[in-house]
């Protein structure tokens, strides 16, 4: 009848499972899949991402296709089939999307409690914060991956109709591809970063999508300083990774960015907002 | 066996824990008692290793909780029901911590029925009770087997049935030898499960002893009896040494004396008796009068009360 109290008076610490051994890491990576995959929130936000991607890439090679009769050449010589795969209203919704993914996953347990209880069992936090990391960026990884290359074909299979789409091995659209997948882990682990400094969800959603998405607009490339700041931003490195060739002409850009530098950007913002969210987690009392 | 070494924790210029040198006890239910406020969270917290203390030390079983690389297996705890996500379900909520320790899924079955969740577990918690909470968060506690257990007001929220299951279940994991530390705010709530209490009043330890010990302290046994003719039975009463009191309805309360004593005299003077009952103090009364001066939040009278009860 008792199932849960099988102890024999004054036994030590032999109880169900090892008791004495380090806690593993693969354990732990488990037990936060089993926190993501159980809220339907994950679910549902995930199913945003992919949709947005492939449905926005459609509306855009639509639009291309529908207008491009009335096109001048210099028009049709100026269209991006890769602009069209990844405009920019779906790399909007993926950073808000993905940033409140990862926001909600760190500032929801911070907010419900559930990180006392989770750190009453692990008392290991910095373990359990890299844990968590890791699930969401592979998770985001996969969905970013997946929505890319989706998002890629469907545009170019509509922009054949006009024999204006690319192929995946033409110049410039494996990187844009890349580059438009990674903005998804990108965004949600920046989103675990603020939530873990700021530790409540609604705050932390407004200031992950100020620093992604308004601060670049309050910066030029007028000055060599404000360019570089600039290029540090997520969204001006994936703008530049989604540049197939040279801009045109009539476009002054005095301190372009190079492609080596957004993806530097890229690396340096996925690996600071990962140890941060460790870093912070380890160190705040829950 | 949990250990606090001279344990204080200040925030700010607070004082929440206050030098507090205490060991709780394998195989028995340790009641942990004070008013709101009295550091009895905090104390548990820093147990857990979930706050730092400021200074002093917390052990479970002779090591800090941070150094156990399993917490589960070391101690469980209850701290707070809503210390969960409303929109998992049960099932996914045990699943995830019981995978953090290594712990299979036939035992999250098992502390499932053993709280009686087993045929919600696939609802969301969101939809619970806080009786179910509690429910939950015992079941919780209970995955890893733990030789210590730690509990923050489990009794909150449960029903009748529920209080006396959870009563019941402490007793039975003191009985097998484990340490169970139960805080509470309500006396009467530990007055059926503790065997013995710690009080705690402002951060600082008030008493740490059994729970006869403790009623002792109200010191105001007596016997209470009801006759027909108390003036008479109380001038035979008090020819014998007893001091005898009048209370309401004809009752008198009867203290030197006890209960067979009496009866043999008002036989013997030929006086009826309607009722004889001895009184042991309330331990209700002994926890007021003992944290009365460390009440955090108290309430002053807005008027003055009506003279009688006023202390």
């Amino acid at each position: 009848m008792t199932p849960a109290t099988g102890r024999a008076a004054g036994v030590g610490t032999e109880g169900t499972g090892t008791t004495g051994a380090p806690v593993r890491f693969r354990d732990l990576v488990a037990a936060e899949r089993i926190k993501m995959w159980s809220l339907r929130s994950t679910w549902w936000a995930l199913g945003l991402i992919l949709v947005s991607m492939v449905g926005l890439a459609a509306y855009a090679a639509l639009a291309t296709t529908d207008g491009w009769a009335g096109w001048s050449p210099e028009q049709r010589s100026l269209h991006s089939p890769l602009g069209d795969a990844f405009p920019d209203e779906a790399q909007l919704f993926v950073i808000l999307a993905a940033s409140a993914v990862g926001t909600v996953a760190v500032g929801g347990e911070y907010a419900s409690g559930l990180f006392r209880g989770t750190f009453a069992a692990v008392p290991h936090r910095g373990a359990v914060a890299a844990a968590k990391v890791l699930v969401l960026a592979t998770v985001t990884t996969a969905v970013g991956v997946l929505g890319a290359a989706a998002a890629f074909t469907v545009a170019q299979v509509i922009l054949t109709d006009v024999g204006a789409q690319m192929s995946v091995t033409d110049p410039g659209a494996l990187r844009g591809i890349t580059a438009s997948a990674l903005l998804v882990p990108l965004s949600a682990l920046i989103g675990t970063a603020v939530a873990a400094l700021v530790r409540h969800s609604a705050p932390a959603i407004v200031a992950a999508t100020a620093l992604l998405l308004l601060l670049p607009t309050a910066l030029d490339e007028d000055e060599r300083w404000t360019a570089m700041l600039r290029h540090a931003m997520p969204v001006a490195a994936w703008q530049r990774l989604m540049e197939t060739g040279e801009p045109p002409p009539w476009i002054s850009l005095p301190y372009r960015a190079t492609v080596g530098g957004a993806w530097g950007t890229y690396a340096g913002w996925t690996l600071v907002a990962a140890l941060l969210t460790v870093a912070a987690i380890h160190r705040h009392d829950p | 066996m949990i250990a606090l070494n001279a344990l204080t924790k200040r925030y700010g210029r607070t004082t929440a824990v206050d030098d507090l040198t205490l060991t709780v006890r394998p195989g028995h239910v340790t009641g942990f008692l004070g008013p709101n406020g009295a550091g009895k969270s905090t104390t548990l917290r820093i147990i857990l290793g979930l706050t730092a203390p400021t200074s002093g030390s917390a052990t479970v079983d002779g090591v800090r909780f941070r150094d156990h690389p399993r917490g589960l297996h070391h101690a469980g705890a209850l701290l707070d029901a809503g210390d969960v996500h409303g929109g998992r379900n049960a099932r996914a909520h045990l699943s995830a911590l019981a995978r953090s320790n290594d712990i299979g899924r036939g035992r999250v079955e098992e502390v499932l029925r053993e709280v009686g969740l087993a045929a919600v577990a696939g609802r969301r918690i969101g939809g619970y009770s806080l009786g179910m909470r509690q429910r939950l968060g015992i079941a919780a506690a209970l995955l890893g087997d733990p030789p210590v257990l730690l509990f923050d007001e489990p009794f909150n929220g449960l029903d009748p049935a529920g209080v006396r299951w959870a009563r019941d279940l402490l007793r039975r994991l003191a009985a097998q030898g484990r340490t169970v530390f139960v805080s509470s705010h309500l006396m009467s709530e530990m007055e059926h499960c503790a065997d013995r209490l710690v009080v705690l009043g402002r951060g600082r330890l008030v008493a740490e002893e059994s729970l006869a010990a403790f009623a002792a302290r109200g010191g105001r046994a007596d016997v209470a009896v009801r006759t027909p003719d108390p003036a008479a039975l109380a001038a035979v009463l008090t020819a014998e040494g007893a001091g005898v009191r009048r209370e309401d309805g004809g009752l008198l309360a009867v203290t030197g004396l006890a209960a067979d004593r009496i009866g043999d005299l008002a036989l013997a003077h030929g006086l009826p008796l309607h009722e004889l009952t001895t009184r042991t103090a309330s331990l209700e009364e002994a926890f007021m009068d003992l944290t009365a001066d460390s009440v955090e939040y108290g309430g002053r009278p807005a008027a003055p009360v009506a003279a009688g009860e006023q202390r």
